[in-house]
């Protein structure tokens, strides 16, 4: 049998990895909650932003983290400029059509990436990648600690941006009342863009924190998206908060999958509970009504 | 079914069925029958989310049930080919029954139902990539022993022949379905699934219906896929690749309608082979154009091409031009 401090190390280290789930969900969830679209291609632009984590690494020497820095702002506007001029226009505002787009665009992305960078996996090393801290008798990854921190205060963050900024005001009034929120003023397809913008932000963000001990490959994307999509389903389409236990919770759940059942076989806790979650309650655990 | 119903699919068939003998080039034949393949599967697809309105993102569980299914029972049980291909199809409307009733049943739609089937497709992937039953991440060989009882050919024309009729049966079906009152009250729930219950239509059992069909169609172009390629492993089988294609073509090609996903299919790869001749060896060119397409054809053409060519038909004729919702009624 395993003993209890094994099991709680693959629990830390699986909440550990959950926060960077979270982060990926976050901006999922977000745009489900304001567009309410499913956004297929979320994916495939985690797998652009982390390629441009390797490239700053790679061709300028920069630190994963630093990279951050400068790629929130370029996601913000790659996120803009595609639901405001490729998104928005292409699927005249019906919902099947922006699952088919956000799809198109996800396999165009991806297949780019493919065509320029091949098939291979790349990984980058740096003083930290494999460094420990000793918590007691535990033995916590460096990284992975520092991705929980920032995923939490990326969280508190979004929050204050959505509750305390006028930007986060309008977000929230289309959310609830599109119709409402233009007659008063607000820019529909403005906000619009603004907030898939800021859910392609929450990638960079997950890109760098990813980077120190993970691997990039065209295909990457696909292996985080359902993932994400099961933390946004089973946190509540459009729950912030929600987006943020459900990561951490799926995170030990597939740690600990893994722990028992094996890597090949670990991933499927996580598809069960995406399915029985949406089979018993769609609006998951945290989502207010469907 | 009337003559009209019949002829178009019968000289469209024999034209198709001529093809052969003037085309013996193998690699050109391996793309025919490929993309036949594709196009029977999608024609499954079509069924549940063409006229039934509901978008499968996971018909990949029923293409990989198909082609396991088909193999198993010959490698583990000895089973002729034949009967394996029945049984492919009836495990692959079994599978799509279970999955329809899960998911209908508890009310999931939209984008909930396109989540919900690729998880399904996602589960079965890892299991048969995971269990020694399937083969495991190793896959699974089907033994080469050329004989029509074997459902192997030494002439490649043969086997497509035999999908070329298939998918000829499956035209016939689906315009079967078309002109049925079974046909009528799925296109009811699709449009608005209230109204048709409020109608006196059982929306559960029209959509387990046409899931199961949808299941069975796909199963058997699985099978087909590996009774020619003999070989499969989860990836190819379970891979969510199949999942986009078998969706692509008839949205590409006219979804909800008769001949969209064999237009479809033919359309993206042949453009897939244009693009792969222009760029050379460039890897994944043939799906940044299927992606690009998908794009274009969701902004400017949502009836696919078949709907374009309508509409621009009607223009020719000096009629109004029809929005793209009636086209997509108009049921071609």
């Amino acid at each position: 049998m395993y003993s209890p401090q094994i099991i709680l190390e693959a629990a830390l280290n699986g909440l550990m990895t959950g926060a960077v789930y979270a982060l990926i969900a976050l901006g999922l969830t977000l745009i489900y909650g304001v567009l309410h679209i499913i956004n297929f291609a979320h994916g495939a632009l985690l797998t652009c932003a982390m390629f441009a984590v390797w490239i700053a690494w790679a061709w300028l020497g920069m630190d994963p983290y630093l990279a951050i820095l400068p790629l929130v702002p370029l996601m913000f506007v790659l996120g803009y400029g595609l639901q405001r001029f490729v998104i928005g226009p292409a699927s005249h505002g019906d919902d099947g059509n922006i699952l088919l787009v956000t799809l198109g665009l996800s396999i165009v992305l991806e297949n780019l990436l493919l065509a320029v960078f091949q098939s291979d996996t790349r990984t980058l090393d740096t003083d930290y990648s494999f460094q420990v801290v000793a918590l007691g008798p535990l033995l916590l990854s460096y990284p992975r600690l520092i991705g929980l921190g920032v995923a939490v205060v990326v969280t508190g963050l979004l929050w204050l941006v959505l509750n305390r900024t006028d930007t986060g005001k309008a977000i929230r009034a289309v959310a609830k009342e599109k119709l409402g929120a233009n007659l008063v003023g607000i820019d529909v397809p403005h906000v619009y863009a603004v907030t898939f913008g800021l859910g392609c932000a929450c990638l960079a963000v997950a890109a760098g924190l990813l980077m120190p001990t993970f691997y990039v490959n065209p295909r990457i994307g696909g292996a985080f998206v359902l993932v994400a999509f099961t933390v946004v389903v089973l946190g509540g389409m459009g729950s912030l908060p929600g987006a943020l236990l459900g990561g951490l919770f799926i995170g030990v759940v597939e740690s600990l999958c893994g722990l028992f059942l094996g890597d090949s076989l670990g991933q499927i806790g996580i598809f069960l509970i995406f399915i029985a979650v949406l089979l018993v309650r769609p609006t998951g655990l945290f989502g207010a009504k469907a | 079914m009337t003559a009209r119903d019949l002829i178009p699919i019968a000289v469209l068939t024999l034209l198709a069925a001529l093809l052969p003998l003037v085309v013996t080039s193998s690699p050109v034949l391996n793309f025919l029958v490929f993309m036949l393949i594709v196009a029977l599967g999608a024609q499954g697809w079509n069924i549940l989310g063409g006229f039934g309105g509901q978008f499968s993102f996971g018909h990949a569980a029923f293409f990989g049930t198909g082609a396991y299914v088909t193999a198993i029972l010959q490698l583990r049980y000895g089973v002729n080919a034949w009967a394996g291909l029945v049984l492919a199809v009836a495990a692959g409307a079994a599978v799509g029954w279970v999955i329809g009733f899960l998911s209908f049943r508890s009310g999931l739609r939209g984008s909930y139902f396109a989540l919900v089937t690729l998880a399904f497709a996602e589960v079965f992937r890892i299991l048969a990539n995971a269990a020694s039953f399937t083969g495991g991440a190793a896959g699974l060989l089907i033994k080469l022993d050329v004989h029509p009882a074997n459902l192997q050919f030494a002439d490649r024309a043969v086997f497509y022949w035999l999908v070329l009729a298939l998918v000829a049966a499956v035209l016939l079906l689906t315009r079967w379905i078309q002109r049925s009152r079974f046909g009528a009250q799925l296109v009811a729930v699709r449009e608005n699934e209230d109204a048709a219950k409020a109608l006196g239509v059982n929306s559960l059992t029209v959509k387990l219906r046409a899931i199961a069909l949808s299941g069975g169609v796909t199963a058997l172009s699985g099978c087909l896929y590996a009774q020619y390629f003999l070989y499969i492993d989860a990836n190819i089988a379970y891979g969510s690749w199949i999942s986009v294609e078998l969706l692509l073509a008839p949205i590409i090609g006219g979804v909800g309608t008769v001949f969209g996903p064999v237009v479809g299919a033919l359309t993206l790869h042949g453009l897939g082979e244009v693009a792969k001749q222009f760029a050379g060896r460039i890897p994944g060119i043939d799906l940044i154009v299927f992606g690009g397409v998908l794009v274009l054809a969701v902004a400017f053409a949502r009836g696919g091409i078949l709907g374009l060519l309508e509409r621009l038909r009607d223009r020719g004729r000096g009629m109004v031009t029809r929005g793209p919702k009636e086209v997509s009624h108009a049921g071609r």
